[in-house]
Order: structure tokens, then C-alpha cells, then sequence
């Protein structure tokens, strides 16, 4: 294969911390073989990424999904790598369920509290008020998109 | 609250991927025909790459020689990419390295095969110049 730009390829640190906890201790890894091993994982993404396509073109659809890139790994013969996916994404499911309902909660404790304020505050508290909520929401959607 | 699925990192962060997804999209855009991806596939892909680096280095490790000197090599991986099937994916870029030396007498042996091939023409081109 022809030379990569930079770009295609993954983190050194990281690459290096994932051997290293995979290996026993005290193993050398050569300069080499870690760059090698990098190589190789970025080859891995692209040949996973067009077989997840195939499944998805297979589909008619246009966008990668969860269950293409499970097809895929079955398909290049990493069933190995199916059952801790799957693990992997009902964890990251999860974790945004919970994102998504601490913001929601957020804002719903938010809108009670200006309620009861409102009774008791005049007009023009009234107006800073709202400026804080509507900050406060454009921060929250912020956090979300992210 | 340490969980299987989850990673854990430096920082004591609980993480689910350690390898930047930003990366891990620039790589799958770069595949032709590929439209967009879905964040989920997107983390499944990146932890894949994980799963692969850890795999990869171990099954090198154990098949190679290497392991006798507590080290993994560049030979360790390109004899385990060879040998296994799953791996046959990366043998073009983990070829096997022979030494210049041996490379060279190969290419000579080769080039007197061929001459001897070209010798029988020749002498039959002699003979009718002749």
C-alpha cells in the first residue's frame, strides 16, 4: 500500500497503552511492531467500513448503523469481537439514556422553580429570570449535541 | 463501579473507547461509496479497533519467536499474518523481511534461468546467421 498522510493514522499513546495491557508484563514491544500494529489497525477500520457498507447498501440505506458494523465483524471472521460489542453498546445506550434524562430532569426542576418565583417577583426580575433560563438552556443543548 | 464493558483511563474516568472518534471517522470517510455513519457505529468501529489491537498483539506474541525473549517483534507480527486466515487482510502491509543479501541472489537465480532460456534462442538465431 502507498503512503498515508497523517491523518489515517490512530494515536501513538494510545496504540501503546492497548498492547501494553493486553500483553504480560514486562514485554518489550519494538518501535516496529508498534508502528506495524498501528498500520494494521487502521487497515482494520477501512476493511470494516466497507463491509459494514455492503450490509447497509444491502439495507438501502445510506447510513452506517450499529447492527452493519456487528454484520461486519461476523462477516471478516471476528465473531470473537461480537459478544463484548454488543455489551459495549448497551453500556453506551445507557449512558445516553442518562445524559439525556439528567438534562431533561435539569430543565424541568428549572421551569418549577421560576414558577413559584414568579408569583412573588416583579416585572422586571421577572425579565432576568428568563435571560438566566434561556442561557442556561443553550448551554444544556450544547452538552447534549456533544 | 467498575463494569467489563466499560474502559477505564488515566484521569479515572470511566470511558467506553480510548481511541479518539475523531479519527476513527476521518478513517471511515476516507472509504469511497460511504455516506454517513451513525455515532453508535461510529463507537462500536473504534472499540472494534480495540479489540483488534489486543488481539493482534497477543496471538503475534504467542505464535512468534519472540516470546522467548519477553519481546514481540515485526517478524512475530508478519509470521502471524501470514499463517492465520483471519489475518490474511494485512499481508500486504506486513510482508515478511528477508536480508538484502538473500534478496539479491534470488534475483540473480532468476536472471540466470532466464538467460538460459534466451541462450537456447540465441544460438538457434546464431546458427542461422551463421
Amino acid at each position: 500500500m502507498a503512503e498515508r498522510p497523517e491523518d489515517l493514522n490512530l494515536p501513538n499513546a494510545v496504540i501503546t497503552r492497548i498492547i501494553k495491557e493486553a500483553l504480560p508484563d514486562g514485554v518489550n514491544i519494538s518501535k516496529e511492531a508498534r508502528s506495524a500494529i498501528s498500520r494494521a489497525a487502521s487497515v482494520f477500520v477501512l476493511y470494516a467500513t466497507s463491509c459494514a457498507n455492503n450490509f447497509a447498501m444491502k439495507g438501502k440505506r445510506k447510513t452506517l448503523n450499529a447492527s452493519d458494523v456487528l454484520s461486519a465483524m461476523e462477516e471478516m471472521e471476528f465473531q470473537r469481537f461480537v459478544t463484548p460489542l454488543k455489551e459495549a453498546l448497551e453500556a453506551y445506550r445507557r449512558e445516553q439514556k442518562g445524559k439525556k434524562e439528567a438534562s431533561e430532569q435539569k430543565k424541568k426542576d428549572k421551569d418549577k422553580k421560576t414558577d413559584s418565583e414568579e408569583q412573588d417577583k416583579s416585572r422586571e426580575e421577572d425579565d432576568e429570570d428568563e435571560e438566566r433560563l434561556d442561557e442556561e438552556e443553550q448551554n444544556e443543548e450544547e452538552e447534549v449535541d456533544n | 463501579m467498575a463494569d467489563a464493558a466499560v474502559g477505564k483511563d488515566k484521569c479515572g474516568e470511566q470511558r467506553l473507547v480510548s481511541l479518539p472518534l475523531s479519527r476513527i471517522r476521518v478513517i471511515m470517510k476516507s472509504s469511497p461509496e460511504v455516506s454517513s455513519i451513525n455515532q453508535e457505529a461510529l463507537v462500536l468501529t473504534a472499540k472494534a479497533t480495540e479489540l483488534f489491537v489486543q488481539y493482534l498483539a497477543t496471538c503475534s506474541y504467542r505464535h512468534g519467536s519472540g516470546k522467548a525473549k519477553k519481546a514481540l517483534t515485526y517478524s512475530d507480527l508478519a509470521s502471524t499474518a501470514e499463517d492465520s486466515e483471519t489475518l490474511q487482510f494485512l499481508t500486504d502491509i506486513l510482508p515478511k523481511k528477508i536480508l538484502a543479501s538473500k534478496y539479491l541472489k534470488m534475483l540473480k537465480e532468476k536472471r540466470e534461468e532466464e538467460e538460459e532460456e534466451n541462450d537456447g534462442e540465441e544460438s538457434d538465431i546464431g546458427e542461422v546467421l551463421a
